[in-house]
């Protein structure tokens, strides 16, 4: 999906993750996996870098869909739906 | 026809031997170690030689050491505040000045991050032979709610139910 897509889509759980480093916004996103149920999604804000490259490999692992991310000023967003 | 006994089949567990004492390596396998718990792995790490003085209050006390084992109390890092780098300690600067670095990157610091080891209820172990050369006492070490003393079978047991083995 492309970003501006991905900008128009409306999570069920917005994860704020800027303000903790590897492995702050792996760990914030699978604690918040247990409020959504199967198939809702879920943005996670990061400004670590890494976190593009880590979310799509953990969702490969736990069978998440991971779906993109999108840029936004000072930080991204990352959008997944629960398995 | 006789059955074979199907292999044992490892499990999504990692074990991880804590050897280092060194501030910089005990991050490495804390964040590793709870990285691995966002995969809903079980994770067991093991302490041994120079890194059971990480796992040291630094408050608490024991009595009834020789005198071999009060010096080895007093030359050893007594808990995670008071680790060194592995390089660049530079007499204490380089521990003070990456704490300072990790701060504003947002890191957590090293007990933040046993805090949240221990709410994942990642495992850890403390090799008794260790904590005898050292001269520790189990009573001076920190409160964690999952955390037991044992030897290398206990070790040996988990990582051969584990995906993962990695030794720091």
């Amino acid at each position: 999906m492309t970003s501006d897509e991905l900008k128009k889509l409306k999570a069920v759980k917005i994860v704020d993750a800027r303000a903790v480093a590897c492995p702050g916004p792996l760990l914030a996103a699978k604690k918040a996996m247990g409020d959504l149920e199967s198939g809702e999604l879920m943005e996670v804000y990061s400004s670590d870098e890494g976190t593009k490259v880590d979310i799509p490999k953990w969702c490969g692992k736990m069978g998440h869909e991971y779906l993109g991310f999108a840029e936004s000023d000072s930080y991204f967003s990352v959008f997944l739906t629960k398995a | 026809m006789q059955a074979t006994p199907s292999p044992a089949k490892a499990e999504d567990q990692l074990s991880l031997v804590v050897f280092s004492g060194d501030l910089d390596k005990i991050l490495a396998a804390m964040i590793i170690a709870i990285g691995a718990s966002a995969f809903d792995m079980k994770v067991n790490l093991f302490f041994t030689f120079w890194a059971t003085a990480a796992l040291r209050a630094p408050k608490k006390k024991s009595k009834g050491k020789k005198l071999i084992e009060k010096m080895f109390g007093f030359m050893l890092p007594k808990g995670m505040d008071k680790l060194a780098l592995s390089k660049m300690q530079m007499g204490g600067m380089g521990a003070a000045m990456i704490k300072g670095i990790m701060k504003k990157q947002h890191v957590a610091s090293l007990p933040e991050m046993f805090a949240t080891a221990a709410e994942l209820g990642i495992q850890i172990n403390i090799c008794e032979m260790s904590m005898k050369l050292m001269g520790f006492k189990r009573e001076e070490m920190i409160d964690y709610p999952n955390m037991q003393v044992c030897g290398v079978a206990t070790f040996l047991a988990d990582a051969a139910d584990s995906k993962i083995q990695l030794f720091i």
